[in-house]
């Protein structure tokens, strides 16, 4: 009996959202209490306490809605001109086998170049500017989605294709109606991992080379020590990724209803992975 | 029987097809009636799947004319119609839209008419991934005589299904095509289906015809002594027993006295 009640509420609490939060604010409390017994120096880690006591000043001045305006300003630009491109390429490689010859191969070498090495060069281009940001989110964010694009459309179910030149469907059509949507949940997987490396860009060029946003903030903190403001941009980063990260999976769900593994609710979810 | 021709003739002569040296059919001959029900029987790799994608205009023929309506296929034709093997629904369109697809202008009306004809207008608006085998592959023919096709393709479209809801299927199919009047071509390696709908049953054999034989039995087909006779003929030659023609014989009395 006691195990069967166990097992019940178990698989009530799975489905609470908030359980996701327990090990979170756990850590946090005790992050507080060694702060505050002196078993970490604040030196080395500020108190939870200390951080949001910084949140405060820093909100009061205006200055933390201006920094995170601008880096989520830089975010959204970098990732809508790498997005386009990456998005573009990734159609036009996967639909003509032509243009897949001609400059697969190229694409594939400058993929394996690690982004963030191109920094030193990016800096002699374009200075300190916005520009050398943008072009190394544009640059980070192109690939995965141009994978992901690319992939979706060549895995397109041939079958669904051949069916649908048998009803007469040819050229944007059969695109709208059949290779896109079967080739979108490749694609938002793309912009999952796209928008990681996105936030991930977005940090290291920031603290290399800015004059204001989240990474610059962090920076100047670090050169008057005041660990709590590097902390809380540190934290800041990790909640701007889990949003980005949450309005992603907000449209997967709205994109790909139909999909057994998507859909709406748990139980359609749980469904789909099991018959699978 | 037939109230006005609505179907398509087929005329299928000197028909030869390859692939990369391997020849699949030899010098076929076929001729179908408007509104006649053709069933195509034969093993696996006697080219019947690919006579018939030839016929929907899916491949072109090495040699020889294949001729619809006295015109040569050439492509896609908007008044034939294919049900595949597997019901090849587009799982990210609802059932209504998936069956707007077929449907010529795109009229949801007659959408909506097309899946009450195969009598799920309940579920117009569920998505494909939550119907059952059968339910979709009555979706898929909804579909298929949504745009009121002359000629409709069968490819082993109940292969699949089980075999309560391949009979279901049957019936459906024999009374769509009795109120329509288009010209049916079936595959399917099932002779029993092929004798309980069919007209004509063609066997083929190493791409050509080895046989056709029309089924003289009134509809709706009950499995009767008459029903055994047509499928112990076609299965013996389908299986190349010896001895065939007796043994069928003997069968026949056997089961009238």
């Amino acid at each position: 009996m006691q195990r069967i009640r166990l097992d019940s509420m178990l698989r009530r609490w799975q489905t609470r959202s908030w359980i996701a939060w327990i090990m979170p604010i756990t850590l946090l409390i005790l992050w507080q209490i060694l702060g505050q017994l002196g078993w970490i120096s604040t030196r080395i880690l500020p108190t939870p306490i200390a951080v949001i006591e910084a949140l405060i000043t820093l909100v009061s001045n205006g200055m933390l809605f201006d920094y995170i305006g601008t880096s989520t300003g830089r975010a959204l630009i970098g990732f809508a001109i790498g997005g386009s491109i990456g998005f573009s390429l990734g159609l036009l490689n996967g639909m003509i086998p032509l243009a897949e010859k001609l400059t697969d191969t190229s694409i594939q070498m400058v993929r394996n170049i690690p982004h963030l090495a191109l920094i030193p060069l990016v800096i002699l281009w374009f200075g300190i500017d916005e520009a050398a940001k943008l072009f190394l989110v544009a640059l980070g964010v192109a690939f995965p989605i141009y994978l992901n694009t690319f992939h979706g459309i060549r895995s397109v179910d041939p079958s669904l294709i051949e069916m649908g030149k048998v009803y007469g469907l040819r050229g944007w059509a059969l695109f709208r109606n059949i290779i896109l949507p079967g080739a979108l949940p490749s694609i938002l997987v793309g912009v999952r991992f796209a928008l990681g490396t996105m936030w991930i860009t977005l940090i290291v060029a920031e603290t290399i080379s800015a004059d204001s946003g989240i990474g610059y903030m962090a920076m100047n903190a670090r050169e008057f020590m005041q660990m709590d403001v590097v902390v809380l941009s540190i934290l800041l980063y990790a909640l701007l990724g889990k949003l980005s990260d949450s309005i992603a999976k907000w449209c997967e769900r709205l994109f790909l209803q139909w999909h057994p593994n998507y859909g709406k609710g748990q139980q359609t979810g749980k469904k789909g992975v099991t018959s699978s | 029987m037939s109230t006005g021709v609505f179907g398509s003739s087929l005329s299928a002569s000197g028909l030869w097809k390859q692939f990369d040296h391997v020849t699949v059919l030899e010098e076929l001959n076929l001729q179908v009636k408007p509104g006649e029900f053709i069933a195509i029987v034969g093993k696996s790799g006697c080219g019947k799947s690919t006579l018939l994608r030839l016929v929907a205009g899916l491949d072109e023929p090495t040699d020889g004319t294949l001729l619809l309506d006295g015109k040569m296929i050439q492509g896609l034709d908007p008044d034939t119609r294919v049900l595949f093997q597997d019901a090849r629904l587009l799982p990210w369109k609802k059932v209504i839209d998936n069956v707007r697809i077929g449907v010529r202008g795109g009229n949801p009306d007659d959408a909506a008419a097309a899946l009450r004809m195969v009598g799920l207008e309940d579920k117009a608006h569920v998505w494909p991934s939550t119907l059952s085998g059968g339910q979709r592959q009555r979706v898929a023919l909804a579909r298929a005589l949504a745009g009121n096709p002359r000629l409709l393709l069968l490819d082993e479209p109940l292969g699949a299904l089980d075999a309560l809801t391949r009979i279901d299927m049957q019936d459906l199919i024999e009374r769509l095509w009795q109120k329509q009047r288009f010209s049916v071509i079936l595959v399917t390696h099932d002779v029993s289906e092929a004798v309980a709908l069919a007209d004509r049953v063609v066997l083929m054999k190493e791409g050509a015809i080895a046989l056709d034989v029309a089924i003289t039995l009134p509809r709706p087909r009950e499995k009767d002594s008459g029903f055994a006779y047509f499928e112990q003929l076609i299965l013996d030659r389908v299986m190349e027993r010896s001895s065939q023609s007796d043994r069928a014989a003997r069968r026949q009395t056997s089961y009238s006295i």
